[in-house]
């Protein structure tokens, strides 16, 4: 008879935040993973009764890697309720500021969470170990050392246009309070420029919209093989997902979904076919959450502790889509926007895999910094950046939706004479790491895990580990 | 993550430069599960010295006094119990970011997680190590306040510490670094001229002061915040926004909204430290009674409409 063991692993480094994973494990694999959020934080609590203008200054601080992200969906839902308007600069500046963000998360995730694994002594007798341990080494890494700096100055771009990041309040609902005059556009130029520069050279060893243009499995795989296997970060990493089938590890939900961003990525939700996303569809159920309560649409939910709840396991709510566990992020961002390459690598999966993520990241990296290049063209020094509300007294319910770097993220905003009556937030790794439902359904990365191996001996294992930070989690986030 | 931008470097190399190894760290380190488990307990059990113990984020108590709104992964123990064992080991004890310090943003709104800094809750020294916590050294948990701290605060203190002639008379009355602490963010604001004349903002993205109207608290926060720059090129005031005060105790819990000033019969009520009421409301109605038409213009646009005049200077 084959047994199965248990094993309960944390903490997981190079995680935004707490994470526990609980694998029951049998004939060397992930047979049942349950997903454990060991911190409650409370700031849906803490925003009840305040000013409405003031989940400005709340909602940020959930979290130091999507600070943006909560910004600027605490400023969309305010616009909605306050009426505000935004003119085409402070679009514009948003846009860059957030896709700033969201680049620098993607690199963060792809530099300092994800490669550093590769070059771990377990890997030692792979072809590539020694290239990755080179390139890849946490905090030795030649890329790191290299990409580090690169992104230290590329957040340049925070400093110009929102002060600093994290937490900063220039994102407003009418636009942004910072006017960019003709020499901080220059400067901003100047940044973008010097951050395309080591994309280009340290990361992709190729032009970015050469990898941008990547469009099927295909090409992807001619691209790997037209040089050597270090050059360029993202070809050993193709190199070393090949020879440890990364491409088959870790599968995700057929359902992925994306509210779209920056006009420029289309919202949707993809399951082989595409249909709308409708927010309307949205739930949130506590059958396996310290929570009280049963499943609430987001504008009638509450967040109620019940910290000795039977069978609950987790201190995160599991949201459903018309009832459905999806998967978010850039992977699903690129999926429902039609990227040929993305939607060719889920196709043969059925799913996200531990590539797929990864490549889906770099790919949004490769198609972000030229949209950015535009923006900045577009800003008009001179014309108006905000417009302020006319009236401040908020009052109504509203969403705000947003594509952080890690998926879409939503606030559930109710006003009632301009206090916060109600303010519900759905991460993305609340998406993607939610604990079972009512129905026993498990979340995205609990699917995601079963099957992953799981060799003799070890404690944290390294294929689970892949599989969690594919991901991209932010567990701080999550349990706001 | 403010840290890992540390003059543009990275934490890890900017550290490494005054001999400072990161034993372990969340967001860095290779090791996870077991192996960060080992390194912990070897701390406590006096196999490794620790010559340093950072914390961010704030010790939370709850539900019950039980701390199992924060498990430490892997552990089945609360953050709060390996806190304070850790705490007792090290040689130096640093509260990085509002939350260590004095319970910051979660210990808003009722607290609903019983949310402490290590040395202070808020104001008092109610902390989750006690009032009289002091580390190896000697020396209280040193509080580097801020939401988010800058990262220059972080390397620069833990750089100050690993030269070790870091003595009590260094630290402000609640803890704080004097290097940063005896500096008001407002020191070194690019609207000072807008300050000098009461020519103040009304509408976000306006140009002129942000405490008469936006609720700028820049002139009571303690923080070099504007004799550097944040990301290279910024600050909260420059970038048009008002400061909140965020390196101080309660600054979570204003009694209005953040971007309003509070006023009494017109007054703001939080004025600049140190300075007498009656003056303050003297010079204000003095500076902007000679107010030029320049500085009131560019006060309430978001881009210069009239620059310095242009004219020869003076010779005696």
């Amino acid at each position: 008879m084959t047994q199965t063991t248990r094993l309960i692993v944390g903490p997981f480094n190079r995680v935004e935040g707490d994470l526990e994973v609980t694998l029951d494990i049998r004939d060397g694999a992930v047979a049942k993973a349950c997903v454990n959020a060991p911190l409650y934080r409370g700031f849906e609590q803490i925003l009840r009764g305040r000013p409405a203008s003031d989940a400005l200054v709340i909602a940020p601080r959930i979290c130091g890697i999507c600070s943006v992200s909560q910004s600027v969906a605490a400023a969309r839902a305010l616009a909605l309720v306050c009426g505000a308007d935004m003119p085409a600069n402070g679009r514009l500046a948003s846009d860059i500021i957030l896709a700033c963000e969201n680049a620098a998360d993607h690199l963060t995730h792809f530099v300092l969470f994800f490669t550093p694994d590769f070059a771990r002594a377990c890997y030692a007798g792979h072809s590539w170990h020694a290239a990755a341990q080179r390139r890849f080494a946490a905090n030795e890494g030649q890329s790191t050392r290299a990409l580090l700096p690169a992104r230290a100055r590329f957040l340049h771009l925070m400093g110009v246009l929102a002060g600093k990041w994290p937490h900063s309040l220039a994102l407003q609902p009418g636009g942004v309070t910072k006017a960019i005059d003709p020499a901080e556009r220059v400067r901003l130029l100047a940044i973008l420029a010097e951050f395309r520069e080591a994309l280009e050279t340290i990361v992709f060893a190729d032009s970015l919209e050469a990898v941008a243009a990547l469009n099927s499995v295909a090409a992807l795989d001619a691209w790997t093989d037209t040089a050597a296997p270090d050059h360029g970060d993202f070809r050993l990493f193709l190199h070393i997902a090949r020879d440890l089938g990364l491409d088959r590890m870790g599968r995700g939900p057929s359902v992925l979904a994306s509210s779209g961003s920056f006009g420029l990525f289309q919202s949707g939700v993809w399951d082989g076919r595409l249909a709308p996303f409708d927010p309307a569809g949205i739930t949130e159920d506590v059958a396996h959450a310290w929570m009280a309560g049963g499943i609430a649409a987001p504008f009638a939910g509450l967040t109620q502790p019940a910290p000795d709840k039977p069978d609950a396991y987790s201190w995160c709510k599991a949201p459903r889509l018309d009832g459905r566990v999806i998967e978010v992020g850039a992977l699903a961002r690129q999926v429902v926007d039609g990227h040929p390459l993305a939607r060719a690598l889920v196709a043969d999966t059925g799913g996200g895999s531990v590539q797929s993520r990864v490549v889906a990241r770099l790919l949004e990296l490769a198609r972000l910094i030229p949209a950015m290049e535009d923006w900045v063209q577009a800003l008009r020094p001179g014309e108006p950046f905000c417009l302020a509300p006319s009236e401040l007294v908020a009052e109504g319910s509203a969403i705000g939706l947003v594509e952080a770097a890690r998926g879409t993220l939503g606030h559930w905003l109710t006003a009632r004479d301009g206090r916060i009556g109600g303010y519900q937030i759905i991460a993305p790794t609340t998406w993607n790491f939610s604990p079972r439902d009512a129905a026993s359904m498990p979340g995205a990365l609990e699917q995601a895990l079963v099957g992953t191996p799981v060799q003799a001996g070890e404690t944290t294992p390294i294929a689970v580990q892949h599989v969690v930070r594919s991901f991209d989690p932010c567990m701080v986030c999550t349990v706001h | 993550m403010s840290a890992l931008a540390a003059d543009d470097l990275g934490m890890v190399k900017a550290l490494g430069r005054f001999g400072i190894r990161l034993l372990w760290h969340p967001s860095l380190s290779e090791e996870s599960g077991r192996e960060a488990i080992a390194i912990l307990d070897d701390v406590v059990a006096g196999r490794i010295a620790l010559d340093c113990l950072c914390v961010e984020g704030s010790v939370l108590d709850g539900p019950d006094g039980t701390g199992r709104f924060q498990m430490l992964s892997g552990t089945g123990r609360a953050m709060k119990d390996w806190v304070a064992a850790l705490a007792v080991k090290a040689r130096h004890v640093v509260a990085i970011g509002s939350c260590a310090t004095f319970g910051g943003l979660p210990a808003g709104g009722g607290n609903p997680t019983g949310a402490r800094g290590l040395q202070y809750a808020g104001w008092d020294m109610g902390g989750a190590l006690g009032k009289d916590f002091r580390s190896g050294s000697g020396l209280p948990v040193i509080n580097i306040s801020g939401c988010a701290p800058h990262p220059g605060w972080v390397v620069e203190t833990l750089a100050a510490l690993s030269l070790g002639d870091f003595g009590p008379e260094r630290l402000d009355a609640l803890g704080r670094p004097r290097a940063i602490a005896d500096h008001l963010a407002h020191h070194g604001c690019s609207r000072n001229e807008f300050y000098e004349f009461k020519a103040s903002a009304v509408r976000p993205s306006d140009r002129g002061c942000l405490m008469e109207n936006l609720g700028c608290r820049a002139t009571q926060a303690p923080g070099d915040c504007n004799m550097r720059r944040w990301n290279g090129f910024g600050s909260c005031t420059d970038a048009g926004y008002t400061c909140i005060n965020c390196t101080s105790p309660g600054f979570e819990s204003p009694p209005g909204p953040f971007q309003e000033t509070a006023k009494v019969a017109g007054i703001p009520i939080g004025l600049p430290l140190d300075m007498p009421k009656a003056w303050f409301v003297a010079l204000a109605a003095l500076s902007k009674s000679a107010t030029p038409q320049r500085v009131r213009t560019n006060a309430h646009a978001d881009h210069v409409l009239i620059p310095p005049a242009r004219r020869p200077t003076k010779t005696p």
